[in-house]
C-alpha cells in the first residue's frame, strides 16, 4: 500500500490552505427598507423589488 | 457546445419532463403567477410565452396545438380570449421571472414566474390570500372579539399596512391593538401606488 514517505511539515499544509479561504457571500441593501438582501433578490424583509414593486407578503 | 439546445432536462425523462411543464404551464395560466426553482421557472416562462403565442394567432389549427398542451379547457378558453387581447401590443416577453431567496430545506434558489400587466384586481386577490391565514392565526391567538369577515378583509388587500405593522412588531411585541387601529385607514391608499406597478 502506498504510505507517505516524509510528515507534512506544518508550512506545506499551510501553503496549501492558503487558496482555501471561503468569500463572503455577495450583499446588497434593500431600496426600500435598508435591510441586507441577496442582490437581484427580491428582499425577503418588506417584499420589495426594483423600487416600488410589491411582490411579496411579509411573513408573521 | 450549447449549440442548438434549448431548454433544460432537469434529470428527468422525456415523459416526465413534458408532464412536468405541462401541468406548470397551465397552472401559471391559471393562476397567473407561480412560485417554483429559478431553472422551472425561466423553462415554464418560455413554454407559456408559447402557449400565448397560439393563444394570439387564434386559429382553429392553434387551438387544437394548445390543446394538445395545456390539460385543462378553462385555460384554453382564457387563452383565447383574455390573454390574446390582452397581449396584442406586446411581441413576446409576456411573462417575468423574479428571483427570490433560496429555499430553505434544500437552498434551491427560488423564483416568482407571472404574467405581465395583470390587472390590479387579480393582484390584490393574490395578496389577500397568504396574509388571510396570518390574520387567521392571529386572530385565533388573540381572542375572538372581531369575528366580522369584513373587519378581516379590509386589510388583506393592504400591502402597506402589513409593511407597518411588519415594522411595528419589531418595536414592540405586543401588536394586536395597533394593528387592528392602523390597519384599516391604510386600505384605500397604496392601490394607487399599485396601478404603476406593472411596468417592467
Amino acid at each position: 500500500m502506498a504510505v507517505p514517505k516524509q510528515k507534512t511539515a506544518k508550512a506545506r499544509t499551510r501553503r496549501r490552505r492558503a487558496h482555501d479561504a471561503l468569500k463572503t457571500p455577495m450583499n446588497s441593501t434593500c431600496d426600500k427598507c435598508g435591510e441586507p438582501k441577496m442582490p437581484h433578490r427580491v428582499c425577503s424583509h418588506c417584499g420589495f423589488y426594483r423600487g416600488r414593486k410589491v411582490l411579496e407578503v411579509e411573513e408573521v | 457546445m450549447r449549440h442548438l439546445k434549448s431548454g433544460t432536462k432537469l434529470g428527468r425523462t422525456p415523459a416526465h419532463r413534458k408532464a412536468l411543464f405541462r401541468n406548470m404551464v397551465t397552472s401559471l395560466l391559471k393562476h397567473e403567477r407561480i412560485v417554483t426553482t429559478e431553472v422551472k421557472a425561466k423553462e415554464v416562462g418560455r413554454l407559456t410565452e408559447k402557449m400565448i403565442t397560439l393563444g394570439k394567432r387564434g386559429d382553429l389549427h392553434a387551438r387544437r396545438q394548445a390543446i394538445a398542451f395545456i390539460k385543462n379547457n378553462e385555460v384554453i378558453k382564457r387563452l383565447f380570449s383574455e390573454y390574446s387581447g390582452r397581449y396584442k401590443a406586446r411581441d413576446g416577453g409576456y411573462t417575468r421571472v423574479i428571483k427570490l431567496e433560496p429555499r430553505s430545506g434544500d437552498n434551491a434558489p427560488m423564483a416568482i414566474v407571472e404574467l405581465v400587466d395583470r390587472t390590479i384586481q387579480e393582484k390584490k386577490a393574490e395578496k389577500g390570500k397568504p396574509e388571510k391565514l396570518a390574520r387567521k392565526a392571529e386572530k385565533a391567538a388573540a381572542s375572538e372579539k372581531k369575528t366580522g369577515a369584513k373587519k378581516a378583509k379590509a386589510p388583506v388587500k393592504v400591502k402597506k399596512g402589513t409593511l407597518e405593522t411588519a415594522k411595528s412588531r419589531k418595536t414592540e411585541p405586543e401588536k394586536t391593538d395597533k394593528k387592528t387601529a392602523a390597519a384599516p385607514k391604510k386600505t384605500k391608499k397604496p392601490s394607487s401606488a399599485k396601478k404603476k406597478d406593472d411596468t417592467p
